[in-house]
């Protein structure tokens, strides 16, 4: 056995790592150039609508999607400031929800209920069909992003209208009953730049219109009373209310004054 | 004298012209409940909860003057923090779709509820937690909570008797799990939607650690309508343990779905001959009473009453009264596959039993449904059931196990034949791998 020469103390210690100065990070922006002085506007009355700040984050990551079309890096740090937190904590909600979208998507969102029940019905040949049509798959983009007629294509879990399966819901706008052949006619509509009426819901507009009302906001006081009145019941809706009035069926009466509220309960 | 069949009272105004306005709710006896109750004691209408029976629609059947009476109240010690209302409006369990038309087609029922249930827990902030693709009935709330405003029913000292209250309308992101009550208070605050361990429950610890109730839209919608008909006129529909009007949504296989309000323990056979008996007379299969998360029925329990205790009784759950309705052209491990893919996908990943297992019972279930199953592959499904259920902090992952365990219960012999109808060659993809393999390993060593 050979042993190195000398006692530990007299051999040469390791070298000294060469000193490296950092560049210093420049400090992120205050807000991204992406987000101007309106949205800025928007966000700070989002937050005043609650009692803690951070309810507003993800009202505000609906803002964000509506100014971008996604939630990217900039949407982030712009939440992140707006609400005192890092960009991990924000990244961390943004990714747990389905409706926050990584990737810029198309001028609609075309929803495909896959569910069982709507999957059983047709939603699965639906889907299928749509798939091989615009040759994307799910949370894909048919055309440039952003562009008309660009369309982001999605399966969707439940969409609770199960008594009007199979849906689709375009911009989250329900399209009731649908078949294979009456879901590639909307997709070929959406494609040339129409707007069919949905069966439920307000006069279609486009996705990040629609995220910028989620966040609480309109553009204008017309379209949005005509967005209101939208149609919002169908025939299955209304359909036990239809069968109680032909056979005379009803609610036992309420009384025409409201009866006395029962007294206090004793303090126990 | 019992009521009759069908009882439209959350239903009643769904047809009326222009339904979601303030004008049509008070021209049909809207906001009258609200001035009685502001006019009695708090407690007085905590009482009138209790004595009606109501319990929650969202799917427990809670008795919600109970929930309400567990909000401390007082000016010192927990008492004294604010308190909060939250509206659970994430409808999301597969099959369930009631309150999406309530707050398209009658918004105010739900806000008159609100106001009065408020009142009730003295909470002066609310906020309605609606699912994020639920746009048009977020439009239509928030419509509404402007007109309530405008007309002195919100805001600071309604109707002049110095009760103060906001209800904020907020948009979900797309969620199953936030339908989850400490789940959702999660995701209000600004977090990911993952449940919390209970206790602390939300009556003591809820939104931002303060007492908290959280209530279903339909069982809130129904309360104007106890303050206005009183806890005896309640009690006239349905069964003694479970009162009331419930909206029964019938989807499916049926000649006419829809939604079909009726007093409690109505059954599927009632049901069905409204809805015009089974579409194109194919035979039922199996039917869910309640969702997808409450263990399925087959054809013999056509005459089980639904209300909480029938369902139970024959081994399911109410749940939110979802009626789906599947013919024999269903098959049972496909629709157990599909509805299992749903939890995996919303499992939270919060507790491993959920997050691992709804994984793997999808691995088996696709690999079964595409003929590729084991033998043992039915008692592996059972096994991995048995670790999950009771196993997490939420009723996800219970849920998840409902469909395999009752899929399993009365049609084993159905998963078993679709395994029993395999190829010939077991696995014949995974065959091909290893003789390419053994291929490669020939040409390398000769080489």
């Amino acid at each position: 056995m050979t042993l190195p020469e000398g006692t530990p103390e007299k051999r040469p210690g390791p070298a000294a790592p060469a000193e490296r100065t950092w560049q210093a990070q420049p400090p992120p922006s205050p807000v991204s150039p992406v987000f101007d002085e309106v949205t800025r506007q928007r966000a700070k009355e989002v937050i005043a609508r609650y009692p803690v700040a951070r309810s507003a984050l993800l009202p505000l990551l609906h803002l964000v999607q509506s100014v971008e079309g996604c939630v990217s890096q900039a949407g982030i740090r712009f939440c992140a400031e707006a609400l005192e937190l890092t960009t991990a904590e924000v990244s961390a909600v943004a990714t747990f929800y389905t409706m926050y979208k990584r990737t810029p998507c198309g001028e609609h969102l075309v929803s495909v209920c896959t569910n069982t029940l709507c999957a059983a019905l047709g939603g699965d040949d639906i889907y299928a069909r749509l798939s091989e049509k615009l040759g994307v798959g799910h949370e894909e983009t048919a055309g440039e992003p952003g562009t008309t007629g660009s369309l982001t294509l999605e399966h969707a879990e439940c969409l609770a209208a199960c008594d009007l399966a199979p849906v689709i819901q375009v911009n989250y706008e329900y399209f009731d009953n649908q078949t294979v052949e009456s879901a590639v006619e909307l997709v070929e509509a959406l494609q040339r730049g129409e707007k069919p009426r949905p069966t439920r819901g307000a006069p279609l507009t486009d996705l990040r219109t629609v995220e910028l009302e989620l966040a609480g906001f309109t553009e204008d006081a017309v379209v949005a009373a005509a967005a209101v009145a939208g149609p919002s019941t169908s025939p299955e809706t209304l359909r036990g209310n239809g069968i109680a009035t032909d056979r005379g069926w009803a609610a036992p009466a309420l009384p025409d004054e409201p009866p006395a509220l029962p007294a206090l309960p004793e303090k126990s | 004298m019992s009521p009759d069949i069908l009882t439209p009272v959350l239903t009643s105004r769904w047809a009326e012209e222009r339904s979601w306005t303030l004008e049509t709710y008070e021209r049909t006896g809207g906001y009258r409940a609200m001035r009685t109750a502001l006019a009695g004691h708090p407690d007085q209408l905590i009482q009138l909860c209790k004595d009606s029976g109501l319990r929650g629609r969202g799917g427990a059947g809670f008795p919600t003057g109970m929930k309400w009476s567990f909000i401390p109240q007082g000016s010192t010690g927990p008492g004294a923090k604010p308190k909060y209302l939250v509206i659970n409006a994430d409808e999301g369990e597969p099959g369930t779709c009631k309150d999406i038309p309530t707050m398209m087609a009658d918004p105010h029922s739900l806000i008159e509820g609100c106001i009065i249930t408020s009142y009730a827990i003295r909470a002066k902030f609310c906020a309605i937690y609606v699912r994020g693709e639920a746009l048009h009935p977020i439009r239509r709330l928030r419509a509404a909570v402007a007109e309530a405003y405008a007309a002195g029913y919100l805001g600071t000292d309604i109707l002049g008797t110095g009760f103060d209250l906001d209800i904020v309308v907020h948009a979900g992101a797309g969620a199953y799990i936030c339908g989850e009550e400490t789940a959702l208070l999660d995701s209000l605050e600004g977090r990911r939607g993952q449940p919390r361990l209970k206790p602390p429950f939300p009556a003591t610890a809820g939104l931002y650690a303060s007492p908290t109730v959280v209530n279903n839209v339909e069982t809130i919608a129904s309360v104007p309508y106890i303050v206005a008909g009183g806890a005896e006129w309640f009690r006239s529909m349905g069964s003694e343990k479970s009162p009331g009007p419930k909206i029964y949504s019938v989807s499916g296989h049926v000649e006419r779905p829809g939604q079909y309000e009726a007093p409690m323990g109505i059954t599927l056979r009632t049901l069905l001959e409204l809805a015009g008996g089974m579409k194109d007379g194919i035979p039922l299969k199996f039917w869910t009473p309640g969702g997808s998360s409450t263990p399925m029925f087959t054809a013999e329990h056509l005459d089980t009453p639904l209300d909480f205790e029938g369902a139970a009784g024959a081994g399911s759950m109410l749940g939110t009264t979802a009626v789906q309705v599947f013919n024999e052209t269903v098959s049972v491990p496909w629709a157990v596959m599909k509805w299992t893919e749903f939890y995996k996908h919303e499992s939270c990943g919060k507790c491993t039993p959920c997050r691992e297992g709804t994984y793997w019972l999808v691995q088996i279930l696709e690999r079964m449904v595409h003929h590729q199953g084991t033998p043992s592959d039915v008692d592996t499904l059972l096994d991995i059931c048995d670790n999950i259920l009771g196993r997490s902090f939420c009723a996800l992952g219970d849920g998840a196990t409902s469909p395999i365990t009752s899929g399993i219960k009365y049609f084993r012999q159905e998963f078993l034949d679709l395994i029993a109808e395999q190829p010939v060659v077991p696995r014949p993809e995974q065959l091909a791998d290893v003789e390419a393999e053994q291929t490669l390993k020939l040409s390398g060593a000769s080489a």
